[in-house]
């Protein structure tokens, strides 16, 4: 048996339904970093200090323990990545094949390099023992940015599935392989949603 | 998204690129201000103003939410509001508590 609407619109969404799915996906994403969000505001509002004790020292803001370089470095990174990513759609809606491949790519290496300096940025947090048990702070930064970190792995293991063994489908199906590389890319760009909310709300508030 | 034509997607790149420099620029600018160690409240309103508009470009162009069909709109606006409505019932309940401390009811 064939999924019915891979390709064509539902007559009455007037979407595909796999589009459809991972637009209820994202709905079901909002509400668990809402989840964690509406967590930090009320550890924050209940904290006389914030960040806080931390190791011994008192920090007032945030800034002064967490790396705001590499965070902006790491924002620089996921925007690219999302400007990659739905250049790879268009070259497949454009039927560039081989800069598809070339911005795919490009998409999976900065998601790395997104994840090279979150390690970084980790590594330093541990070398001085800030540990998610430390103090509220760091627990809900480790959860906040740990999950997000989590999306970012799931997001390239999709993208190089599609990068390698999916890519047969363009020869196969090319509409219904540009439509999974726009769905896959919705997930991507709403990973970067996240961040675009995570940066300024945990490193710089 | 429906089917575009070549002429139509490369119209559509050059706004991709057009919404990259602005998330550059806007992510400038809120370093800048996070420098500018401004009072709390003040520094809170730029943050999330700023944050919002970058969203809503990634959202509305990347996303494709600006030429998208209307149940898929209707979808975003839903769980937007589902989210508006978690944050106000754990506000009421925090609101509860910090009455109860205050006042003792």
């Amino acid at each position: 048996m064939q999924i019915p609407f891979t390709v064509a619109p539902r007559p009455d969404t007037g979407v595909n339904n796999a589009k459809i799915g991972v637009w209820l996906f994202l709905a079901s994403e909002v509400m668990l970093f809402g989840g964690l969000f509406s967590a930090y505001i009320f550890l924050r509002i209940g904290a006389p200090e914030w960040p806080g004790e931390i190791g011994g020292h008192m920090y007032e803001r945030a800034s002064d323990i967490l790396n705001v370089p590499l965070a902006t470095l790491n924002t620089i990174i996921l925007i690219g990545s999302s400007v990659t990513m739905v250049m790879s759609w268009a070259s497949l809606a454009m039927k560039r094949f081989d800069r598809y491949r070339l911005y795919m790519g490009a998409t999976i290496a900065l998601g790395f390099a997104f994840l090279i300096v979150k390690a970084f940025e980790y590594g330093e947090k541990f070398s001085h023992g800030y540990l998610p048990a430390e103090n509220n702070f760091l627990a809900i930064y480790f959860v906040l940015t740990g999950l997000h970190g989590l999306h970012v792995i799931g997001g390239i293991i999709v993208n190089m599935y599609f990068m390698w063994p999916g890519a047969r489908m363009w020869k196969t199906d090319p509409k219904r392989f540009t439509n999974r590389i726009e769905i896959a890319g919705l997930y991507w760009h709403f990973v970067d949603l996240v961040w675009i909310f995570l940066f300024p709300t945990i490193y710089l508030l | 998204m429906s089917e575009h034509s070549v002429e139509e997607i490369k119209k559509h790149v050059r706004v991709y690129m057009l919404v990259f420099g602005s998330l550059a620029v806007l992510t400038a600018v809120t370093v800048v201000v996070g420098y500018l160690e401004l009072p709390f409240v003040p520094a809170l309103i730029v943050a999330l103003l700023i944050a919002t508009v970058k969203a809503g470009l990634v959202a509305a162009y990347f996303m494709h939410l600006v030429s998208e069909e209307q149940v898929i709109r209707s979808l975003v606006w839903l769980s937007l509001g589902l989210l508006l409505v978690m944050f106000l019932l754990f506000s009421v309940y925090y609101v509860d508590q910090i009455g109860l401390m205050i006042f003792g009811f």
